[in-house]
């Protein structure tokens, strides 16, 4: 027995679960929707991503090394979710200057003044999108043609999305019925075949990264489901009311960054509540801030200002909504 | 439809190497060394001196006071010394030191292995029997289990539970013996029953044991008023409020005991000792340890006299492998990784469990992702990722507030956390400050 053991409190194993295998777990669950896209928007989305991704991780590596001094982390992975995230959430058109503004943005401003990982107030990537929604509107609101214009990046042929054709003709006095024709069927909705960001399109992909994250325990179903069920309760009660001058919860859930925002951006591990009460009050607000900017106000689409909104609500929530302790509730017989 | 507790618990490997390794006896120790605090509570005062001769069962130290333990001499042989020794928290304790010559057992011990099914003593007799055997919780905790059994006034028993679960990776040893000893088991239930006025036992095993489950099934059906259960395999299930939840659906009440819901809780060790206590008049100086480790070349379980060191025990088992990092005493979730292997077994010794380099040391720690894993997991329903900073903050009032007085310690949140943060260290350290604050607060 000359060597020393070592001695440290319990407990001595750990499971097997990290930070970067929980990261590269939400980048593997974006493979489908990222094929989609590669579909449907082609060298346009393979241009924005690949700049988006590498502009988040030079971002975090110059930022921790040359500004804060500390160690680099980009190994961590969440960089990369943050880049793959920001390019899901701008259209596969916008010039790579403004990719590339909107990563500083988001890892600069959103994540590293915060104090880095963990200590970030809003999704990274969402505060990037807006950023850019604001400071260049047109830009991020022209669309490229699915499938049509996959050739093209800068010069891409663009059209309306669902949601901002239903909103214009809602507008101007047009019954839902008849707009419907105007717009892709639920089928093609269900597919991504689409205006839109360039990951939001298919509800199918991300359905089955969906299910990917929650078989590799990364996330849970609550916060997903609950905002899907909010606008689809929330917008059933508008159409059933009056289904002439809005459209259908299933329209609703299909079109604009529902699904995107409800399965990837409203999730994100940091800026999401910690007790499940918790994230269900966040995903109801969401869906209902989501429904009310889409119906009564001036945006088409308000899935990421819900968000970012109840991202500034979350230390409220984790504060007040505790867990249920053990022993709390005498149960006896 | 199996049982489990419903909030929180993981799954780690079980890594059961020593399971249907029947339970072989060890070696007798050349010289026992043994602790005079084996037990929660006060340590036991010696009654032997430097010199005297002791026989194996001998009562060498007696514990006064009400929390507190008698303890036996597991050997025959001669005083060498009284002096002080580490223990497996690494504390300096006393300790008296045998040196081991011919067995010889106190008179009126039986020795022998022959079933006694009959039940000779009223209540309070079988009471002053485990007392004077110096009998403790053999799960870990080592509470007295004569003090256990004193109801507090004015409450009363409805279950005996028996913790069959070994819910603890590795470990083997409440497995083998239910294999071996079922039959004395069940009748140190129903003498734990009577002590207890009681009725009804249950027992309460993991389904990872099928075999135990049906021996012990078997064999309680010829015996009134005791229960097999099988578990849904979950940890911590093993600890008495998971298991009290899992087993009856009641739960302990914050900062109260599992009597305020009418149960008393036994590990089945402890039974099997009630049993040689009172049927066989024998003191508790052996029990079963669990000797493993995926390096360890023979894991197996061993009948090991109490004094025994943990080096000895590693010979036992193959020897001590090359690349071992740590030496842990218990489990891999709530066991202590020792200074030595000169440690001596105590009572609440369950397992040694040898860990290599690679899995000794601990994974730098990387910042809270706030991915909620300790929330889900805490099986008490607390917020790990919060205790710690506020922990770290020496914000006790708040501490106090968010129940961390409630924390079991099972470890369920360090074990999940992938950014390898050290939260029940933390937690423990503000669990010991905010207790002593309350108790503190309760003197006049």
């Amino acid at each position: 027995m000359s060597k020393l053991l070592i001695v440290s409190p319990s407990p001595h194993i750990s499971s097997d679960q990290t930070t970067s295998k929980l990261m590269y777990g939400v980048v593997v669950s974006l493979i489908p929707a990222f094929a989609v896209t590669i579909y449907m928007f082609g060298i346009g989305a393979l241009i924005v991503t690949a700049i988006s991704i590498v502009s988040c991780v030079l971002a975090e590596a110059l930022i921790q090394r040359y500004i804060l001094k500390s160690e680099v982390t980009i190994r961590d992975g969440s960089a990369v979710v943050t880049g793959l995230l920001l390019a899901f959430n701008v259209p596969a058109n916008l010039p790579w200057w403004m990719v590339v503004l909107g990563a500083l943005f988001a890892i600069g401003i959103a994540k590293m003044t915060y104090g880095g990982l963990g200590n970030n107030l809003f999704n990274p990537a969402l505060a990037g999108r807006v950023f850019l929604l604001i400071s260049f509107p047109v830009q991020m609101t022209s669309w490229p043609l699915p499938i049509a214009s996959r050739l093209q990046y800068l010069d891409a042929a663009t059209g309306a999305t669902p949601l901002s054709i239903v909103k214009e003709a809602v507008r101007n006095g047009e019954k839902i019925p008849d707009i419907m024709q105007q717009v892709p069927d639920h089928m093609q909705l269900f597919l991504g075949q689409m205006g839109g960001s360039l990951g939001e399109v298919s509800a199918l992909a991300l359905l089955l990264g969906f299910g990917w994250m929650l078989y590799r325990k990364i996330i849970t179903w609550h916060i997903p489901v609950v905002i899907i069920l909010s606008i689809a309760a929330f917008t059933g009660i508008l159409w059933l009311a009056d289904p002439l001058k809005n459209a259908s919860p299933l329209f609703h859930i299909l079109t604009g960054g529902v699904m995107l925002g409800a399965i990837y951006m409203a999730t994100d591990l940091v800026t999401s509540p910690m007790t499940r009460t918790g994230m269900i009050v966040y995903a109801v607000g969401i869906g209902i801030i989501t429904v009310v900017i889409r119906v009564f106000g001036a945006y088409p689409e308000g899935v990421s200002f819900a968000i970012l909104i109840m991202n500034a609500v979350v230390p409220l929530i984790n504060r007040y909504i505790k867990p249920k302790r053990f022993g709390e509730e005498v149960k006896h017989g | 439809m199996l049982k489990t507790f419903k909030k929180g618990g993981v799954h780690p490997p079980e890594n059961k190497l020593s399971a249907h390794q029947p339970v072989q006896t060890a070696l007798l120790p050349k010289t026992a060394t043994i602790l005079l605090s084996q037990h929660m509570g006060a340590p036991a005062k010696a009654l032997v001196a430097k010199g005297d001769a002791v026989k194996t069962g001998q009562l060498i130290a007696k514990g006064e006071g009400f929390l507190t333990g008698n303890v036996h001499s597991s050997v025959t042989g001669k005083v060498t010394k009284i002096d002080e020794v580490q223990d497996a928290s690494g504390y300096k304790r006393q300790a008296v030191f045998v040196e081991a010559g011919e067995e010889e057992w106190m008179p009126g011990i039986i020795t022998d292995n022959t079933l006694d099914k009959t039940i000779r003593f009223e209540g309070p007799e079988i009471i002053s029997k485990i007392t004077d055997a110096g009998i403790v919780g053999l799960g870990g905790a080592t509470f007295p289990s004569h003090v256990k059994l004193t109801l507090p006034r004015g409450k009363k028993a409805e279950f005996l539970i028996v913790n069959g679960v070994e819910c603890e990776p590795y470990l083997t040893a409440d497995h083998a013996l239910m294999l071996e000893k079922g039959e004395e088991i069940l009748v140190g239930i129903q003498l734990l029953k009577k002590a207890l006025n009681v009725s009804q036992a249950h027992i309460g095993i993991e389904n990872n044991k099928p075999d135990a489950v049906a021996h012990m099934k078997k064999l309680a059906a010829s015996y009134e008023g005791i229960a097999v259960h099988a578990l849904i395999v979950k940890y911590p299930q093993g600890g008495e409020k998971q298991l009290i939840k899992a087993i009856t659906g009641r739960e302990v009440p914050s900062g109260g005991l599992p009597v305020d819901v009418g149960c008393v809780v036994f590990n089945v060790g402890t039974v099997f000792s009630v049993y040689e206590a009172v049927q066989k008049n024998k003191p508790l100086v052996e029990r079963v340890v669990t000797i493993t480790g995926v390096q360890v070349k023979k894991p197996l379980n061993l009948r090991v006299r109490i004094g025994t060191s943990v080096a000895s025990l590693i010979e036992q088992a193959g020897g001590l492998p090359e690349h071992t990092g740590k030496i842990i005493m218990g489990g891999p979730m709530m066991g202590k990784a020792l200074g030595s292997a000169e440690v001596p077994v105590v009572k609440g010794t369950s397992g040694i469990l040898l860990l290599p380099d690679a899995v000794s040391e601990r994974s730098p720690i990387q910042p809270c992702i706030r991915c909620a894993k300790c929330v889900s997991v805490c099986p008490m329903g607390l917020e790990p990722y919060l205790l710690m900073p506020l922990s770290q903050q020496k914000n006790y009032d708040r501490l106090e507030a968010e129940h961390i007085m409630d924390c079991i310690e099972c470890g369920s949140c360090s074990y999940t956390c992938p950014a390898s943060r050290p939260l029940l260290d933390y937690i423990r350290l503000g669990k010991a400050s905010v207790g002593k604050i309350i108790r503190t607060r309760k003197k006049p």
